[in-house]
């Protein structure tokens, strides 16, 4: 019996150290793809700059400066006559409406580290550290000013933290309850099978997106903004959890036909272990693969509910509800600076898709 | 075959009819109804308010008011619309029609778009073109609908491209001659086709570039080579034939996405169609508009898969289906 013990502990340690050793032939693969490597890249500063928004943000997202709405984006000058220099910028007086002038008498220089707003990270620091502000509280907009003053640059980077957070949030449950549900279903068959995969058509034969709008609307308007993502979360997820299922169910299905399930059957396991340790495995790769290509249409779906007013809500930020400030023909053409947000939803999107691309391709054998 | 095709139809039966349920129920999670809007107005007197509140059976409790729906729907009588005050048969058809004409539009042009590219592509795997299109795909993609849509409307009030970037009809239609007015509708679609088709045209090009590439490193390619066919003959008629086939999948799974992908799109070019209308009554809460177009979109999805699985089953012969 100690006999045994040994070997199987020894074969254990084996079958770990190949494990290890797929894997790092996967990363291998996958760090040729300089392509999908640097959009990975991309999408850890995205989160980077979401996370530390308020570090990253010279303002509050809250801060209007009163008479500055639809201010250009401010240039920066790093030259002047005796050559480079420390940045700086000009100040602007206000001509008309939305009508700014810059002013060229005075230089107030870029400031790095400065004191500011104060904010609190992660809910526990407080602090009122900023990256950067002007001197002489002149306010500085990098990517100009939306109708109300506020500084478009600081509310992207806020809104960065719902539009990105919201589509790793909802994979999250998706996959959740995407592999119990459909491992369940898969495993034990008969009528569970039968409910489970009825249920599953259903939902999946309401148009998505018009699912999403009614559930939206259900919700009510003076809900807290973190409960109203959270909820949001869970809409999405509602919604998407139905496809993972049946892929998974399919996948347990073949899988548990093979030798290694009636072996651990046989040995006395119980079904519980059987799905979590021996079956569920089998379908990493897909899920990886899946969960990369799912969360930009979350984020695409986000920021579409937000656009048309029935998700993130204003005062909050998000990409989506910061784009129906461009909804409007002629402060898109006067204006075209509103239209950034969606820049950088295209730009997390397409690096989510490239990164889901070169995946496939490092995780998959059979895809070529 | 025919056995498959009616337990198919037949399946659809009780899908609706769950999907109904489901759908009832979650306009009914909403706190409030249409009528505690028009309580707030005090121009409203309460007995129009009580009489309507009798009418559309809103003082009955749920399963009630659910089953009455049912019996008045199964009657092809689907409600009147609270905000528009007419039978919500009046507005959906119109409004489903233009959501078939967009959809179909942007369709076609995907098509259209996308195949020729894919086959120029595959025959000339990574040269400059090549690549180009491979970018652009990747673009096409990623690319939210809402925000392309805005991007276009910026490029068109900004270069004065003379487009129309709003609605389906201008205000002088109705004194058109019936072709001007087609015309005219054909002016206001290339906006919305262009936005919508664009994903599609993506996906199409990507999938289509790779069965080329399967089929051309094929043994019978080279076998048609081999004989001395012309490299036309080889490509259009040998290759072409082979990659399209699978492609009839794609066709079928697309027809069901446009549907719900069109919503966004509707709502930003101002196009009057399903979405659009299922937007304005799930935030008036006008209940059995949006019952109406829930329903009514869920059917074209139905339907939509029903057609990819028969033309996979005509298509492919090694498909059975008992």
């Amino acid at each position: 019996m100690k006999q045994i013990k040994s070997i199987t502990k020894q074969t254990k340690e084996n079958i770990l150290k190949s494990n290890n050793l797929l894997w790092k032939r996967k990363w291998k693969i996958f760090k040729k793809n300089k392509f999908a490597l640097s959009a990975a890249l991309l999408i850890i500063l995205l989160y980077i700059l979401a996370i530390f928004a308020p570090f990253f943000a010279p303002y509050s997202p809250n801060r209007n400066f009163r008479n500055k709405f639809f201010h250009p984006p401010t240039r920066i000058q790093i030259r002047d006559e005796a050559g480079f220099r420390s940045p700086y910028i000009y100040k602007t007086e206000v001509k008309g409406w939305a009508d700014y002038e810059i002013n060229r008498e005075k230089k107030y220089p870029l400031r790095f580290f400065t004191r500011g707003d104060e904010y609190q990270l992660f809910g526990l620091i407080n602090t009122d550290l900023h990256l950067f502000q002007v001197e002489g509280d002149i306010p500085i907009f990098l990517l100009g000013s939306d109708n109300y003053g506020r500084d478009l640059f600081t509310r992207i980077l806020y809104g960065a933290r719902v539009s990105l957070f919201i589509g790793f949030g909802a994979i999250i449950i998706t996959t959740f309850f995407g592999l119990i549900i459909g491992g369940i279903s898969g495993y034990y068959g008969g009528w569970i099978d039968n409910l489970v995969m009825r249920i599953v058509e259903v939902i999946m034969s309401i148009p998505s997106f018009y699912l999403l709008l009614a559930l939206a609307a259900v919700l009510p308007v003076e809900i807290s903004s973190g409960f109203r993502f959270f909820l949001i979360i869970s809409i999405l997820a509602f919604q998407g959890w139905a496809g993972m299922a049946r892929v998974i169910r399919g996948m347990v299905l073949s899988v548990k036909e093979k030798e290694y399930v009636a072996a651990a059957k046989a040995m006395g396991a119980r079904d519980k272990r059987i799905i979590a340790k021996h079956i569920l495995p089998a379908t990493t790769t897909y899920v990886i693969i899946r969960a990369t290509i799912a969360i930009p249409g979350y984020i695409i779906m986000e920021s579409g509910l937000s656009f048309i007013g029935l998700g993130i809500q204003e005062p909050s930020a998000s990409w989506g509800n910061m784009l129906t400030a461009a909804q409007n023909i002629t402060k898109i053409s006067d204006f075209p600076w509103l239209l950034l947000p969606g820049f950088f939803i295209f730009l997390t999107v397409l690096s989510y898709n490239i990164l889901g691309d070169g995946l496939r391709d490092a995780l998959d054998p059979k895809h070529k | 075959m025919k056995t498959y095709i009616l337990r198919r139809i037949l399946i659809v039966i009780p899908l609706l009819l769950v999907i109904s349920m489901l759908s009832f129920f979650i306009m009914q999670l909403s706190p409030g109804n249409y009528l505690d809007q028009m309580r707030m107005n005090p121009d409203i007197s309460r007995e129009l308010i009580e009489s309507m509140e009798e009418d559309f059976g809103l003082n009955e409790g749920i399963m009630t008011q659910y089953f009455a729906w049912l019996g008045q729907t199964l009657q092809g009588n689907l409600g009147e619309s609270f905000s528009y005050r007419v039978p919500v048969t009046q507005i959906i058809g119109s409004r489903l029609f233009n959501t078939l004409i967009l959809s179909l539009s942007a369709m076609v042009f995907a098509w259209v778009i996308a195949i020729p590219i894919a086959i120029y592509s595959a025959t000339h795997r990574y040269n400059i073109l090549d690549n180009l299109f491979s970018v652009l795909a990747f673009i096409g993609l990623s690319i939210p609908n809402f925000f392309f849509a805005l991007l276009l409307l910026f490029l068109i009030v900004r270069y004065n491209i003379p487009l129309p970037v709003s609605g389906m009809t201008s205000v002088m239609h109705d004194f058109m001659t019936p072709r001007e007015q087609i015309l005219d509708i054909l002016r206001h679609l290339i906006v919305p086709t262009i936005v919508l088709g664009s994903a599609g045209t993506a996906t199409i090009m990507r999938q289509m570039r790779g069965q080329m590439l399967d089929v051309i490193n094929s043994d019978y390619i080279r076998t048609a080579r081999a004989k001395g066919l012309k490299e036309s003959t080889v490509i259009n008629k040998h290759a072409f034939r082979n990659a399209i086939n699978p492609m009839i999948t794609m066709f079928g799974l697309q027809l069901s996405s446009l549907f719900s992908g069109a919503a966004l799109t509707e709502i930003v070019t101002g196009w009057p169609g399903l979405g659009n209308l299922m937007l304005t009554a799930v935030r008036s809460k006008d209940l059995y508009l949006a019952m109406a177009g829930l329903m009514m979109g869920s059917l074209m999805l139905v339907i939509g898969n029903l057609i990819a699985d028969l033309l996979l089953a005509v298509n492919d012969p090694r498909i059975h289906y008992n």
